[in-house]
């Protein structure tokens, strides 16, 4: 496991490059799902105050 | 109207497009997990050690696949542009925007891994060479082409513009793609695309197309999940839309 994690010396490396990656590619699919949820719960709370159910 | 050109028009209305998405994004995502777990495992633990770079070269395995995308999602980019600009077909309009992020943040993998690799194999983490500077460029691109969706307010002339930049800027493409050959650089040629005699053993080979796969899958998962909001600010004042909410609500 130290020797795979080592990569021949070049973990200090392989392992930030792959880290990096992993971190944008979460992000990419992160960030416009919660922007969704968002828009959807503020256009609800919107149509509770303007829409056919307001008070 | 043939039943071909029906099903199309089904398909580009954004209502059918926004479910189908939310339909298709579990799938795609799921799949691009596995692909991403099988491809790791092999491009990190079964594939050989290089006899010339020794491990550092498994950064490959991320490097080549986010270079590749940073250019097909430019493709991408371009020709819906080219298709919202002649036929102002508003699924193409929101299929460029939402691709332009995902585009730029290839681009800028490919630079830092491409930089985090060069520095143990060439001594530096960056040079002024023709291959990583039109890759800096097509960042560049990218990045314009999102200020300037984000300076117009209406959506439409904003889809409009961004398409004229895109199709300016695919000028690019060849550059990136033949600056190995065309100008001396530290940069290696290319390894896969000589099919004649790939320069690459099988045992590394799959695990990189397979990690190809893996990122194209991510990207049509990043650009479903990104087209929803899109077509949800877009059609927020039609009926659909309200009527969405509402049966949420209930």
């Amino acid at each position: 496991m130290t020797e795979f994690l080592n990569m021949g010396g070049y973990g200090l490396y392989v392992w930030p490059a792959y880290l990096i990656v992993a971190i944008v590619l979460i992000l990419n699919l992160v960030v416009p799902l919660r922007r969704h949820r968002r828009l959807l719960s503020k256009m609800s709370r919107h149509n509770n105050l303007n829409g056919p159910h307001a008070p | 109207m043939s039943a071909l050109s029906l099903a199309f028009h089904r398909l580009a209305s954004l209502p059918y497009f926004y479910s189908l998405a939310g339909k298709l994004l579990p799938w795609a995502g799921g799949l691009s997990i596995v692909l991403f777990g099988v491809g790791l495992y092999m491009g990190l633990v079964l594939a050989p050690t290089d006899y010339e770079q020794g491990d550092s070269y498994r950064i490959i395995y991320v490097h080549v696949p986010a270079a590749w995308m940073s250019m097909l999602v430019y493709v991408v980019l371009a020709i819906s542009g080219a298709i919202a600009l002649v036929w102002r077909l508003k699924l193409a309009e929101v299929v460029a925007r939402a691709s332009a992020p995902i585009g730029a943040s290839y681009t800028f993998l490919a630079l830092a891994t491409g930089s985090i690799w060069g520095k143990p194999m060439w001594g530096t983490w960056w040079i002024w060479d023709a291959r990583l500077t039109s890759e800096l460029i097509l960042l560049f691109l990218y990045l314009g082409y999102m200020a300037l969706q984000s300076a117009i307010d209406d959506r439409r002339t904003a889809a409009r513009a961004g398409a004229v930049l895109a199709l300016v800027g695919v000028v690019n493409l060849p550059i990136i793609h033949y600056s190995v050959e065309w100008w001396s650089t530290l940069h290696q040629g290319p390894t896969v695309s000589k099919f004649d005699s790939p320069s690459i053993h099988l045992s590394m080979l799959i695990p990189l197309l397979l990690m190809a796969l893996a990122f194209k899958i991510h990207f049509v998962t990043a650009i479903l999940a990104r087209i929803r909001p899109e077509i949800l600010v877009r059609e927020q004042r039609t009926q659909w839309v309200e009527r969405l909410i509402s049966q949420r609500q209930s």
